[in-house]
């Protein structure tokens, strides 16, 4: 896990910015959880929101909402999409 | 001959409770599963031809890897371990997230089993302009696809049908042709020999299924009945794989998934257009920085206050009529120990169970909304930071502001948390949130110790300070219990908070009122009968053995004051020797001779035997305390009024003359009541909800133990300083 958040991981990806799976490296568990639910390498993952008190943060992936902590979201290595990518759409 | 059994699977949140009550009726019955605290609905599902199967609703679950009790009993129930094999599973499936909702009926189909697919929220889907070619997802997947809105009621009695056909066809069915790549098949070939030892008679398909599940679950579980060969196989498995640097469970789930993009492309005809934009705009408000905690904080007091007060003229109206019958029964019945035992232990009893129902049925009224309506999820969402502070689940923090009102309705209501640690640790640490039932204990205790003209700082009474300091030492050591026990005795994985935020949906009412009726009902058949139980043991404590002794004495003097000529003041007279026959009495029962008993180890805590007594009398309901102090003191006629015991106590005094109720006394008290488990009901509850033994014992134990080592700790140490003796 990064000492820091980073864009490389889904806890520094911005509020409303897209990003695509690199790689889902977490405790077995949650990374099992996790990619069951549909969050897997290649597939988009959008920012919604942040908490009020900044943890967890809410995801939009495959057509649903999940809400994961920053520690789990920091070991979810993702790459950021440009910004004229289609927000919404996270189609797999 | 057993009844054919059809099992219903699915997603939380996918619509499986609304279906299962439309396709069962009045027939469902809520059950537990042996040995875990999962509960289980089963009814009777009537099909066309006079055909009639058993319909078993499952837990909610996103796949068949068996972390929680929840998919063990899901995984359990498909692989008929122990019971008769399923003769089809009803999956329901969220249309408007397909491809994550059909995961689990694939790895349902993999396994050989007759399943038919309900296609649920087609109404839902149909507004955001999806649509969906539900027979050509039936050709891709290989079983029935039924599109449904079982809110609606619709497409039911065709889902009937193909159940019907599913069954009038058994046997096992090929599994879709997920394309796992070498890695998995060559793992899937080291671990389907040892599965027949977990499965002997299972087929080809089910094995190779079950050799998938075991890949998936096995390695870092907790599932007891595992066969060492299947989990040396697995790991040996596991092993190969990581040297050749390939994630398993990625290429596992990756291989699904690809399948099931593929046949979902193939039978989406239109994908939907902003699918929750609703949901999207409420959300904007509801989970805003600003907006959002205040409408947070409202809903919370709307809980808290349903509990604390609008549930109170319907406590009150119970209790009236617990008091009406009691007097129904003194006067049809002539006295003695049978009138006795029937007005105080057995109608006492009922009352005490009884009493407890308004809040349970309004608190899940409010529960059931909250969490159909898909605003707990939000909750959890929104309070999760403070909560992970102590280990606790985000979901932990509606059953702990509702231990404020009754710890009763607030251990019931952690069953909205999914994990069972999560769920038993609060259970453990809630009856030290200061119910309601505490501030009577505290009000007595304040009123006979502490001046209410008196001020601290200029403008607090003294009295509104120790209360205050009460509720935030109560929720202090809520907070650290949790804490502590997630540290200790429920040591475990920090679970991770992967939740589902589901769309909002308006909440529907037969569901809601159904699900309400039978947590009442759970609470009066399986708490009810144990509280009912300990009242009278306890009722039978406090009043046996009697003394004939003091009974003649007190009859002698009775008819003494019978020759007084004034009515008014012979009828004092008679209710003085009355009260101070009940307080000998009490004196001379069981639980007066056990108070005397515990005195010395009460005396290092500033108490005397009355207050014992008083504390054993409690156990049937902490408010009960005032109550059992006015019999003890001999002035049982006031015990609906504080006052007099009040002034009994403050003028009460140790054998050896020293006053009783110091204010240090009176502290030492109040921290008792405090961490004290003085709750029979809650041990019944917390029996009920963990399903066993096990967990009360250790709830009633270590807050016991804490009572008394504050409790010891503060008078000695105030004692020793010279603080508040008199």
């Amino acid at each position: 896990m990064p000492p820091t958040p980073s864009a490389e991981h889904l806890d520094g990806v911005p509020v409303g910015r897209t990003a695509t799976v690199v790689s889902v490296a977490c405790e077995r568990p949650t990374a099992r959880r996790l990619m069951e639910l549909g969050l897997l390498p290649g597939t988009r993952v959008t920012v919604v929101r942040i908490a009020p008190m900044g943890c967890p943060m809410e995801l939009r992936v495959r057509d649903s909402s999940l809400s994961i902590r920053r520690a789990e979201a920091a070991g979810v290595a993702v790459q950021l999409l440009p910004v004229s990518g289609d927000l919404r759409k996270a189609a797999s | 001959m057993s009844r054919v059994r059809v099992l219903l699977a699915g997603n939380p949140n996918a619509g499986k409770t609304t279906l299962f009550n439309r396709l069962t009726g009045s027939t469902a019955r809520v059950g537990n599963y042996p040995g875990v605290t999962v509960e289980c609905s089963a009814g009777t599902l009537r099909l066309a031809d006079g055909l009639s199967v058993e319909l078993m609703d499952l837990p909610g679950t996103y796949s068949l890897s068996a972390r929680s009790p929840e998919e063990r009993v899901a995984v359990d129930a498909l692989f008929a371990r122990g019971e008769a094999q399923p003769a089809a599973v009803v999956v329901v499936v969220d249309a408007t997230a397909l491809t994550r909702n059909l995961y689990l009926a694939l790895q349902l189909l993999e396994t050989g089993v007759p399943v038919v697919v309900a296609l649920n929220m087609m109404d839902a889907a149909r507004k955001t302009g999806l649509a969906i070619d539900h027979e050509a997802l039936s050709q891709a997947l290989g079983a029935q696809v039924v599109p449904i809105s079982a809110a609606r009621g619709e497409g039911l009695d065709v889902l009937r049908g193909q159940i019907a056909t599913c069954l009038g066809n058994p046997g096992e069915r090929s599994a879709p042709s997920v394309a796992y790549p070498a890695s998995v098949e060559d793992a899937v070939a080291v671990v389907s020999p040892a599965v027949a030892d977990f499965q002997p008679d299972a087929s080809a398909g089910s094995r190779r299924a079950l050799a998938l599940w075991a890949l998936l679950s096995l390695g870092d579980d907790e599932l007891v009945g595992v066969p060492s060969r299947l989990r040396d196989a697995t790991a040996a498995a596991r092993a190969t794989a990581l040297e050749r640097a390939t994630d398993l469970d990625q290429a596992i789930i990756a291989a699904r998934y690809a399948w099931l993009d593929a046949a979902v492309t193939r039978s989406v005809l239109q994908p939907a257009k902003n699918e929750r934009s609703f949901t999207d705009k409420v959300d904007a408000v509801l989970l805003h920085r600003f907006a959002g905690v205040a409408v947070f904080v409202l809903v919370m007091y709307v809980v808290f206050e349903t509990l604390f007060s609008w549930s109170a003229p319907m406590t009150e109206l119970i209790e009236a009529g617990v008091g009406a019958a009691q007097e129904l029964v003194q006067r049809s019945l002539p006295p003695g120990s049978l009138r006795d035992l029937l007005e105080n232990g057995v109608v006492a009893g009922v009352g005490n169970v009884v009493v407890f129902v308004p809040q349970i049925a309004l608190l899940f009224l409010l529960l059931g909304f909250l969490e159909d309506s898909g605003y707990l999820a939000r909750v959890a969402f929104l309070i999760d930071r403070v909560m992970a502070r102590v280990g606790l689940h985000g979901k932990a923090f509606v059953p702990l502001l509702s231990g404020n009102a009754c710890a009763i309705p607030a251990v019931m209501a952690t069953r909205t948390i999914e994990t069972r640690r999560d769920r038993i640790a609060t259970m453990l640490a809630v009856p030290l949130m200061s119910c309601s039932a505490r501030l009577p204990v505290y009000v007595l205790v304040i009123a006979t110790v502490f001046s209410s003209d008196e001020r601290v700082l200029g403008i607090f009474s003294q009295g509104a300070l120790v209360l205050f300091a009460m509720y935030a030492v109560s929720v202090l050591a809520t907070l650290s219990a949790a804490a502590v026990l997630r540290r200790t005795v429920l040591k475990g994985p920090r679970p991770a908070l992967v939740l589902e935020l589901p769309p909002y949906r308006l909440p529907e009412w037969r569901t809601l009122l159904r699900s309400t009726w039978e947590r009442v009902r759970s609470f009066l058949v399986d708490a009810g009968t144990v509280i009912l139980a300990l009242t009278i043991v306890l009722w039978a404590l406090l009043t046996y053995p009697k003394s004939d002794e003091v009974a003649a004495r007190h009859e002698a003097e009775r008819v003494a004051a019978a020759s007084i000529a004034d009515t008014g003041e012979r009828e004092a007279r008679m209710t003085a020797i009355d009260d101070s026959e009940s307080g000998e009495q009490i004196r001379n029962s069981a639980a007066g001779r056990f108070g005397l008993a515990l005195e010395p180890v009460l005396e290092p805590l500033g108490f005397d035997w009355r207050i014992g007594v008083g504390i054993i009398g409690a156990f049937a309901a902490r408010e009960v305390f005032v109550g059992t102090l006015a019999v003890v003191f001999g002035i049982a006629s006031g015990e609906d009024d504080p006052v007099p015991v009040s002034d009994a106590l403050a003028s009460a005094t140790h054998s050896d003359g020293r006053k009783l109720m110091t204010p240090l006394a009176g502290l030492s008290l109040m921290l008792f009541f405090v961490f004290a488990c003085q709750c029979m009901s809650t041990i019944a509850v917390v029996r009920r909800e963990s399903g066993s033994w096990r967990w009360p014992v250790l709830m009633f134990t270590y807050m016991t133990v804490l009572a008394y080592v504050v409790s010891f700790s503060v008078y000695q140490l105030g004692s020793l300083m010279g603080w508040g003796l008199t």
